[in-house]
């Protein structure tokens, strides 16, 4: 790895550029993120309090994404609502990930009637479309916030499961993990030196990439009124009152927002491409 | 000729089973989640008369609705019932739930089969463009296109179609799947699609992005193949061999994808019809979510599923059309 030699210089120089570029990359979107998560702290309730004399203006310099109905300041609220669903999110995405986690390594190592079990749930959650099953789980388990974050939590495991399944199943058949198991290896240290390292790249990625998922999920169970509850500002809510004034031509209660919770999943997707690209060696190095 | 009967009694039969089994895990997996909620189901089905019925008279409903009985008991008794055809009435419609079902989703299923209809092609013809000329400014757009619609919330897309067309061009109607003030039996075949065209584009603008990726990217493998450069070599054009060799290879995972994105065209239905005040299936499922209907809401995650699974049957199906290599039921002949 250390050898050097003429033609490597370039390259060595390419190679800083990109990795720096993916650092810089994350960087900004994390960056991005902790803002929006933070902003409600910084800016404060003024924006929330009705204005009446300020009511249903256009986006302006002022007031960058326009005022409601009651004068309300559509920036903070929207960075409210956005910062509340991000929370939300990030909590149920990482319950989710641990359980997909959990059941995709017992899954893989135990096997049998284990795996079997978990291979069966993950066919009948895939059966169904995923907003019926969310709406189903968040009603059953009584609405409101506790009712979104459960069902977004218990819904989004699968695909990471099975992920770290065939990872697991891959790793615990190649030849190196035999040869370990031949050399009297304990199952613990095959899965400390083995597993693990090969484990949590994926975890990480398929954590970041479980987010936006999970944010969108959010909003929509908001959306359409089972989620949170309407006083408190999440941004499917504010999404879903500006259906009511939309006809009257306000288009930035709508529009506005929305371009917020796009920017919001956005970031978690180049978030999670450019983790991928540092961890996989096939383009960290390139 | 009996040997291709009898494989296609096998998928038959293989099929059903699949879907016997599928169904029993739905009404398990719903059984327990409803029986362990917290939702008190005598609370549920009298609402906000609560306040007036005595305890005696709740043990006597709860007693009537053998809710008394252990769960396995009650739960026997619910799927007897769930395979005799009786699914219950809905309380919200007042009507029996397989009614409300049947015609809810012919109100939706021309909806619905324009945006899968759309979303196929367009995704296809997109995907094949920016694959065939991978790297240049149209492939840009295209990529574009599809990561930003990949990311981007369907009720969100709903709402900015509607922004755009119905209240700032005033070209499709804000509403309903009918003009108000008219008869349903005096709505014209134009009203109906007048009606339905912008749900149908909002639904399926989410579906192609998926598609169109997906073949782009199948496109490009099969481009960079050997008999690919023997062809070209050979001074076939490149839409020759998009045509006789990328088309044949990428239009099986397609029609895979295609079909197994019901699911998601059924869950973003809900959505859409949300944002046009539709009154399809997917209205009817918020409805029952919201007001406590549990019948209809346990009816929806059958027919659901189902429809899914009709979903990826008519995938299987269409594969030895497709690919006369392929037959149904497996190999072994």
């Amino acid at each position: 790895m250390t050898v050097t030699s003429p033609i490597s210089k370039p390259m060595q120089r390419f190679r800083s550029n990109r990795r720096q570029r993916i650092l810089w990359g994350i960087a900004w979107c994390a960056l991005l993120l902790v803002a929006m998560i933070l902003s409600p702290w910084v800016i404060g309730d003024d924006g929330l309090s009705p204005v009446l004399v300020q009511r249903n203006q256009p986006p302006s310099l002022v007031h960058a994404f326009g005022t409601d109905w009651l004068g309300r300041d559509m920036l903070s609220r929207s960075l409210h609502g956005m910062s509340l669903s991000l929370r939300i999110g990030l909590l149920a995405a990482g319950i989710s990930a641990l359980i997909g986690t959990g059941l995709g390594l017992a899954a893989g190592t135990l096997g049998g009637w284990v795996d079997a079990v978990v291979t069966w749930i993950i066919d009948v959650f895939f059966s169904l479309p995923h907003l019926v099953l969310l709406i189903l789980i968040a009603f059953a388990v009584g609405g409101g916030t506790t009712g979104v974050i459960i069902a977004v939590a218990v819904t989004h495991w699968t695909s990471l499961a099975r992920v770290i399944r065939a990872e697991v199943l891959q790793v615990n058949s190649s030849d190196y993990v035999r040869l370990s198991y031949r050399f009297g290896r304990s199952p613990i240290w095959i899965a400390r030196h083995h597993m693990v390292p090969h484990v949590i790249p994926q975890l990480l990625v398929g954590l970041i990439l479980l987010f936006p998922h999970a944010i969108l999920h959010e909003a929509a169970l908001s959306f359409i009124g089972i989620g949170l509850s309407p006083h408190i500002p999440a941004i499917g809510i504010i999404l879903a009152e500006s259906m009511r004034h939309l006809s009257t031509g306000y288009w930035w209660l709508g529009v506005m927002p929305g371009l917020l919770l796009l920017l919001s999943v956005k970031a978690f997707d180049w978030l999670g491409e450019n983790v991928r690209s540092l961890l996989d060696p096939k383009t960290s190095q390139g | 000729m009996d040997m291709q009967l009898r494989s296609v009694f096998t998928f038959v039969a293989r099929k059903l089973l699949r879907l016997g089994l599928l169904l029993l895990a739905v009404a398990i997996f719903t059984f327990v989640l409803l029986s362990l909620s917290p939702i008190d189901p005598v609370q549920a089905y009298i609402g906000a008369d609560m306040m007036q019925i005595s305890s005696e008279q709740r043990q006597l409903i709860a007693e009537r609705w053998g809710l008394d009985q252990p769960m396995i008991i009650r739960f026997w008794d619910w799927l007897g019932q769930l395979v005799q055809g009786n699914w219950g009435t809905s309380m919200v419609f007042n009507q029996p739930v397989s009614e409300v079902i049947a015609s809810r989703f012919w109100v939706s299923l021309p909806m619905l089969a324009i945006a899968w209809l759309l979303s196929g092609i367009l995704g296809l013809g997109l995907g094949i463009l920016s694959g065939a000329l991978a790297g240049s400014w149209i492939d840009r757009v295209v990529r574009l296109y599809a990561y930003t619609l990949a990311s981007s919330p369907t009720f969100w897309v709903a709402l900015l179609l509607l922004i755009v067309f119905s209240v700032a061009l005033r070209v499709t109607p804000i509403c309903c799947a009918a003009p108000p003030g008219i008869l349903a039996a005096d709505v014209t075949l134009w009203q109906h699609l007048h009606h339905l065209l912008l749900p149908a584009i909002a639904l399926s603008i989410i579906g192609i992005a998926n598609i169109a990726l997906h073949t782009r990217q199948k496109l490009i493998d099969v481009l960079h193949s050997d008999y690919i450069l023997f062809a070209r070599a050979q001074g076939e054009s490149l839409w020759g061999v998009v045509r006789h060799h990328g088309f044949r290879n990428l239009i099986l995972p397609a029609l895979t994808l295609q079909f197994a994105s019901l699911s998601e065209l059924f869950g973003g239905s809900v959505l859409v019809e949300q944002v046009f005040a539709y009154p399809g299936l997917g209205a009817a499922t918020v409805q029952a979510a919201l007001r406590s209907d549990v019948p209809l809401l346990v009816g929806i995650v059958f027919f659901s599923a189902l429809f899914v699974y009709t979903g990826n049957t008519l995938a299987d199906l269409t594969y030895p059309i497709v690919d006369p290599r392929i037959r149904l039921g497996g190999w072994q002949t």
